[in-house]
């Protein structure tokens, strides 16, 4: 199974790229990749088709190691970067990586503006409660009361929950996961590749080492135990009280609808008014 | 709006060819960015330069291309990077704010070689500053704009006709060099009207980037070539390439190794430095015999052209040089011609941007003054004759 795994992973990876890696030893967000390596193996994408895009961060590190068409951009704006790249080229499957500091802090506007767009990229958030790279700083989404290099004395602000963010911004699919099901979480994402509109994936990761240092939650092991012990499925979680939930999250498709999509929307309008004759290739495809 | 034909039935043209069309300095950037095959355009409305943005949301769609309103300019930038990895001619248009919004990412661009377009509708700043005024503050800006060592191309337009064919040589020389193009008009030639001829498209000049032949597992995205000019593929096709903000390596990976961060950093210089004949643009007239000269650019050189003729008339001996391809700075043309003058005007709508460039190129004592407007109005012609007069009195 390990073996059949990491063939799968190899596959992918790029043979003119030097390892080891910039994660710390435990970090969740190799997992991650793995799991969306898998995920874009199971449906089979013709991996020329494929535009991975991040901004900066950890997280962000991604796409360099990946074999696909790869963009790594200013901090922030993958998303905004991702739209251009979108409709530029409509084959392509566009898929964003992005941290909590990336997506909800200085990318935030583009963040919530893509959503209710509804164009068909695919975002996924991996969820370190923090700003690893940098050292440590608190984020949009570190808890109340944590702690952070730049909250010494405890988190005096609020968080977002950037599921909560994304379906009231018009996400049309939401989902949760956590590194810790791993399985589930490639199951997450190639469910939201294959969804027509915006999708959106929340990946709750550890980053013992700034995060879990900060706050005495031990080592990689133990925080990736935090996970499992915290995670509710949503068909558990329809059967809890909110008291019963305090203090854990909901893990699954949390959210899906479908809404008209950016980018065929606008094909209708190009189709309407162009007065350029139609190639025998666009006629087929039509 | 000038006249556009909305004839679905007709394919091409998209405007009336050959036949004199009254239109706007923004609505001939439009047309020229379709003439020049763009396909995307991303903006942020800001004025005065939105009719550029409402044409082409028109426009485009006419021509199977793409029309975004992003939530702001950072994204707009952002988005026709993006659209031009994926192999769509892209442009955006702004002014003053949106153009200072937009510096991150234009960096980004020069770093990863991405051709795109950006038309800087100047107003008066700083800050909000004068929004429907006109004014010539952002020719530094233009060179000097975001961080790091870079050598971008700056185009000045200074009628509504240059508006059209400089868009289109933005696109060409964007395409050519793998570099973002910005074209610096202003207010005032951005609404002003005149009368233009516009050719049939296909008569045009049109570059695009050259594609790669060699297999994939061959292809560096960066490679350094003779010439420093590299082919390009884009998203899709096949090549599989990283491309990164980072200082990176021939293929696009991140770097740190000292021989490829001078040579990565080298050849954003080189890519002009060695191609400075074609990136020399500039307008002489009545140079030969000339003992004063004037340096304008933009809308100022539309007053500083009739003022020479003025101060001819008054036998004054006055020339002038007009820079249509403001960066690189064509030093070796200014640098001859203040061999043979011993006074200097450079009149301009700021307090004193370019009158540095000259003063950069001085060999010897030269008078080198400026005439500098910042109320919001232009320059007038009997303002730079005045000027003339009374440094010769």
């Amino acid at each position: 199974m390990a073996e059949q795994v990491s063939n799968v992973t190899h596959k992918y990876l790029r043979p003119k790229k030097t390892f080891p890696n910039v994660w710390c030893p435990g970090c969740g967000i190799g997992i991650a990749m793995g799991a969306l390596i898998r995920a874009i193996d199971t449906l089979e994408l013709d991996r020329n088709e494929v535009s991975i895009v991040s901004g900066i961060g950890c997280s962000a590190r991604i796409p360099v190691y990946l074999d696909f068409n790869t963009l790594h951009t200013t901090h922030g704006r993958a998303i905004a970067f991702a739209t251009g790249v979108k409709l530029g080229n409509p084959r392509l499957h566009v898929i964003v990586i992005s941290g909590d500091g990336d997506l909800l802090a200085i990318g935030g506007n583009h963040f919530i503006h893509t959503a209710r767009r509804n164009i068909d990229i695919t975002c996924i958030l991996i969820n370190n409660y923090i700003y690893g790279m940098t050292g440590g700083q608190y984020s949009p989404t570190t808890p109340f009361a944590k702690n952070a290099s730049t909250a010494p004395f405890g988190m005096v602000e609020q968080s977002f929950d950037p599921s909560d963010l994304a379906i009231s911004s018009g996400a049309t699919y939401v989902a949760r996961g956590t590194v810790y099901h791993a399985s589930q979480l490639s199951r997450l994402i190639s469910q939201a590749i294959q969804h027509k509109g915006f999708s959106f994936v929340e990946v709750i990761a550890n980053c013992h080492t700034q995060y879990g240092r900060l706050n005495r939650e031990g080592s990689a092991v133990k925080m990736i135990q935090w996970q499992k012990e915290c995670a509710v499925p949503v068909s558990t979680a329809a059967k809890m009280s909110p008291e019963e939930l305090e203090g854990k999250f909901v893990i699954g498709k949390l959210h899906e609808v479908f809404r008209p999509e950016y980018v065929s929307e606008y094909q209708k309008t190009i189709d309407r008014f162009s007065r350029e004759e139609k190639s025998d290739q666009q006629l087929q495809e039509s | 709006m000038a006249e556009v034909e909305t004839n679905q039935k007709k394919k091409r043209p998209f405007y009336k060819e050959n036949v004199p069309l009254l239109m706007q300095g923004n609505e001939a950037c439009a047309l020229g960015a379709l003439a020049a095959g763009c396909r995307f355009f991303a903006g942020y409305p800001i004025t005065p330069s939105t009719e550029i943005a409402e044409m082409l949301s028109r426009l485009l769609p006419m021509f199977g291309g793409r029309f975004i309103q992003m939530e702001d300019e950072i994204a707009s930038i952002a988005a026709v990077i993006g659209a031009s990895i994926a192999g769509a001619k892209a442009m955006t248009s702004t002014s003053g704010p949106g153009y200072s919004l937009m510096q991150e990412n234009l960096g980004y661009a020069y770093m990863t070689e991405v051709p795109c377009v950006i038309i800087n509708v100047m107003r008066g700043g700083p800050s909000t500053g004068l929004p429907t005024k006109v004014a010539q503050g952002d020719v530094m800006q233009s060179k000097w704009g975001t961080h790091g060592d870079y050598f971008p191309i700056v185009l000045m337009p200074s009628s509504v006709k240059e508006c059209f064919y400089y868009t289109v040589k933005a696109f060409n020389l964007s395409e050519k060099y793998r570099m973002p193009v910005t074209l610096l008009s202003d207010e005032v030639l951005g609404h002003m009207r005149e009368i233009v001829n516009l050719p049939p498209p296909d008569e045009l000049e049109i570059v695009t980037v050259s594609k790669p032949f060699e297999p994939p597992e061959w292809y560096k995205h960066f490679e350094v070539t003779p010439d420093y000019l590299s082919p390009m593929a884009s998203f899709g096709e096949g090549y599989r390439f990283h491309l990164t903000g980072l200082t990176h390596d021939e293929y696009g990976f991140p770097t740190a190794k000292r021989n490829e961060i001078i040579t990565k950093l080298e050849k954003l210089r080189l890519k002009t430095a060695r191609h400075l004949d074609e990136l020399t643009d500039v307008l002489v007239e009545m140079m030969d015999d000339a003992h004063i000269m004037v340096v304008a650019y933009g809308s100022t050189a539309r007053a500083a052209r009739q003022a020479i003729r003025i101060a001819r008339k008054k036998r004054f001996k006055v020339g002038l040089i007009q820079p249509r391809i403001m960066w690189p700075f064509p030093d070796k043309i200014v640098r001859e011609y203040l061999e043979n003058v011993d006074l200097v005007i450079v009149p301009e709508l700021n307090q004193g941007q370019v009158i540095r460039e000259v003063k950069r190129l001085r060999q010897r004592h030269i008078r080198i003054i400026g005439l500098n407007r910042f109320d919001g109005e232009l320059i007038t012609p009997q303002q730079i004759v005045e000027k003339i007069k009374e440094e010769r009195h």
